[in-house]
């Protein structure tokens, strides 16, 4: 472009910039779903996505890890029961908010907070689960294990376990989908997620649409999986509608 | 040594939170003070008072559409749906939800709170009344007792450990979730928590534990309460069984 | 010459015009060797090896406006080549205060109103009405904090009070003062920091005498949405915001005592990492806001307030725009 021409136009790029604004379209009428701003911008939750992803994926995993450790524990040593369950439980009705709070003196903000909290809310439901399946596994098929020779050991792990499946899988399932709700507050404890975009901004219609519907796309996502899980473990059990 | 160091900041961190409690300071934005029991006891009570609202709207609209449910034998499906729908609704999704569709101000975070209360409470209901024993109902249908007296003489008072199960997992999440309605321009005992700026770390430690303190206070209240109301030999008969 | 040939030459005339036009318009964002309108070429930030080892972190506070410019700054310092992170999202001025000088991050924007009421305990109707004894009086006070404080941006930004000018209209109110005797009656809603704040609600009630029927703390976010949901009558504004000059629907009170100051925004820097930065820093920042004008800065909060933009998308439109970078 020559010099002649350029000096025409000083304030040509500026002005450029600054659009034209008549108030009206979608996202700025915050109408109620924009679908072109949500197609266009959807790359901005792909990584809160997967954040959550993790931190439901990570958390449920180990509560299942811990719950499973804590119920064989309490499966010869009844008297523990009622304090791990009571124990438990306290976890449970600690507000999430405030139990990201109070860990953030002594694991700072991040990922290993939200998870720590998390996997303490999945404890109750899954231990309880645990412990009830147990429970209930037919007298008959444990005196048959016993008839065959297996340890106490054996018989855990080859029978009693394998016919507490269906418990398992239901308390893994009110628990997941209990957490993937909770992790959208882990934005409080530093952990990102889906909670991050939601809190940026609550007034902007199609984004409380779009983040709150993928965390509630991925609870009933996990839930049908689980249930699949559960008929792939167990088919000798027809699955109880839970 | 450096484990020795995180604790002396944890432990830091703890006497902060516990003197902002109890006194007064300047606030981290220079001009009011914040901190202290006045400031601390009027967030409590703001946030047991939406609380108090809030379940007590989902017991006046879920309890009596679940007995009823539950009476009949009618509407499993939806009980149990609903019941399990309630648990995958972010609480925070559904603030912002209401701030983004509905409004701000302490009538619509009621409304967001009683819809999260009304999950528990309406399964709870059905399942607790389903479940009382058939010939305990037949028993009194034979005695010449008429529907609504059944219901309230005989399937509520044994229902009562499940009912009151639900309302204490619909109380808790509705404390919990009051936690954080400043979002939504209730100023509750959660504001400790959403603004540091105003309160600073001190404060929002505090918010954290003021909040499980109160939880957890709500929650042997009210277990007391279900003591208190199970009848006697139900109580008996619930004994922890297992040897 | 005769009607109809002068009419083609005119025509003939306009149409190269408008053509020269369109392809200089069109031309615009390539590169120039010059020209004074076009000061693409001289923006250009250049990448310097030397700052390759340098590692800074931008922070910003938590609004719309911060996280632009903490981007902006952060683009262009990482276009020089130094190693950028940024720490946005801090919290309020106190609080990038304190994670400046501790040392978790090197720089962030602050405003001289801001930082003279807040930091430096000065009243607001003290803040020096003219731009630049306000900039001397911060810098001198942050130079004593081991920082460094830049010169200013074109664009200066305040607190206003605002509400639905339907609304203004039916109270008769066009300034702050004006609200006396009506203000009992009315609900103000505000950022929570403004409660403590004396360039907000703690001016408003001292310096200007009033009484609020209610004083309710939202979210800054939610500034606008208050008064068009009608839970607000007056809400804090900010006098850079886009919905002001982009809609008729609002009014912003004047300030006619002085208690709501302006001030126009300093990158400050922590001094040992402008030190170890090197001169490009400086000449850096100085250069990158040179256009932020307010109507510059209007347009980006109208990118990420209404038209939902990220603000690291807008900062890049902008650096894109004025030539810093490509």
């Amino acid at each position: 472009m020559s010099a002649p021409l350029a000096s025409l136009l000083p304030l040509a790029q500026g002005d450029d910039f600054i659009q034209e604004r008549t108030g009206t379209g979608c996202v700025q009428e915050n109408g109620f779903f924009c679908a072109e701003w949500a197609f266009d911008n959807f790359d901005r939750y792909v990584t809160p996505l997967v954040e959550h992803l993790v931190l439901v994926s990570a958390s449920v995993v180990a509560g299942l890890a811990i719950a499973l450790g804590l119920a064989v524990m309490s499966h010869r040593r009844r008297w523990l029961v009622p304090p791990l369950t009571g124990l438990t439980g306290v976890l449970y009705t600690i507000p999430s908010l405030a139990f990201f709070i109070v860990l953030l003196p002594i694991t700072g903000f991040g990922r290993t907070t939200a998870i720590i909290a998390l996997t303490a809310y999945t404890l109750q439901i899954i231990y309880r689960n645990i412990v009830a399946g147990l429970d209930n596994v037919p007298a008959a098929s444990k005196d048959a294990g016993r008839g065959m020779g297996m340890t106490d050991r054996q018989l855990l792990w080859r029978v009693e376990l394998p016919l507490a499946l269906p418990e398992i899988i239901a308390g893994l399932r009110i628990a997941t989908v209990s957490t993937v709700a909770i992790a959208t507050l882990a934005v409080f404890a530093g952990a990102g997620g889906l909670g991050d975009p939601l809190y940026a901004d609550l007034t902007f219609r199609t984004n409380v649409l779009l983040a709150g519907g993928l965390a509630i796309l991925m609870a009933i996502a996990f839930d049908a999986l689980l249930v699949v899980a559960g008929r792939v473990a167990s088919p000798w059990r027809k699955v109880r509608p839970v | 040594m450096s484990l020795a160091l995180v604790s002396l900041g944890f432990l830091d961190a703890f006497t902060g939170a516990i003197d902002f409690i109890f006194n007064q300071r300047e606030s981290t934005v220079a001009g009011d003070e914040v901190g202290g029991l006045a400031q601390i006891g009027d967030l409590t009570v703001d946030h047991l008072e939406v609380s108090a609202i809030a379940l007590a709207g989902s017991l006046i609209v879920a309890m009596p559409i679940g007995v009823w449910l539950g009476h009949h034998g009618r509407g499993e499906l939806l009980a149990v749906a609903i019941g399990n729908a309630g648990r995958a609704v972010p609480e925070l999704a559904l603030i912002a939800f209401m701030v983004a569709f509905v409004g701000v101000g302490l009538v619509n975070v009621s409304i967001a709170l009683l819809i999260l209360g009304i999950p528990p409470i309406l399964t709870n209901s059905f399942v607790a009344i389903r479940q009382v024993d058939r010939d305990a109902v037949e028993a009194a249908r034979g005695m010449g007792m008429s529907e609504p007296e059944i219901v309230a003489r005989v399937e509520l008072p044994l229902a009562v450990p499940t009912l009151m199960s639900g309302v204490r997992t619909a109380a808790i999440a509705i404390v919990a979730t009051a936690t954080i309605a400043p979002l939504a321009g209730v100023v509750t005992l959660g504001d400790l928590i959403i603004n540091r700026n105003v309160y600073g770390d001190d404060g929002v430690l505090a918010g954290g534990i003021l909040v499980a303190v109160l939880a957890l206070a709500i929650e042997l209240t009210l277990a007391g309460i279900q003591r208190l109301l199970t009848p006697r030999g139900l109580r008996l008969e619930r004994a922890p069984a297992r040897a | 010459m005769s009607t109809d040939s002068r009419r083609r030459a005119l025509f003939a005339l306009f149409a190269a015009l408008v053509l020269a036009l369109g392809v200089a318009a069109c031309g615009g964002d390539d590169d120039d060797d010059g020209g004074d309108g076009g000061d693409t070429g001289a923006n250009l930030i250049e990448e310097n090896a030397d700052n390759n080892g340098v590692q800074v972190t931008v922070g910003s506070k938590n609004f719309t406006e911060q996280y632009i410019l903490g981007e902006i700054y952060a683009q262009a310092l990482e276009a020089a080549g130094y190693e950028v992170k940024t720490q946005l999202n801090l919290g309020s001025e106190v609080i990038a205060l304190r994670a400046l000088e501790d040392g978790e991050i090197d720089a962030y924007p602050e405003y001289t109103s801001t930082a003279l009421t807040s930091f430096f305990d000065i009243p607001p109707e003290d803040v020096p009405a003219d731009a630049q004894q306000a900039e001397d009086d911060t810098q001198a006070e942050f130079e004593e904090l081991g920082l460094t404080a830049f010169p200013p941006t074109p664009f200066s930004s305040a607190n206003a009070v605002g509400l639905l000018t339907e609304q203004a209209d039916e109270l008769g109110v066009s300034t702050i003062s004006d609200l006396e005797g009506q203000s009992e009656d009315l609900t103000l809603y505000g950022s929570p920091e403004c409660r403590q704040r004396v360039d907000c609600l703690v001016g408003l009630e001292d310096n200007y005498g009033l009484e609020f029927q209610k004083f309710t703390p939202v979210d800054i976010g939610l500034r606008y949405e208050v008064l068009d949901q009608g839970d607000a009558d007056l809400s804090i504004l900010f006098t850079t915001d886009a919905q002001l000059s982009t809609s008729d629907d609002y009014t912003i009170l004047e300030d006619d005592q002085g208690v709501l100051p302006a001030g126009n925004v300093l990158f400050v820097a922590r001094t040992e990492t402008v030190d170890e930065a090197g001169p490009d820093f400086g000449e850096v920042v100085e250069s990158v806001q040179g256009d932020l004008s307010l109507e510059v800065m209007q347009e980006l909060n109208a990118r990420v307030d209404i038209d939902k933009e990220d603000p690291a998308e807008a900062a890049e439109a902008y650096l894109q725009e004025f030539g810093y970078i490509e």
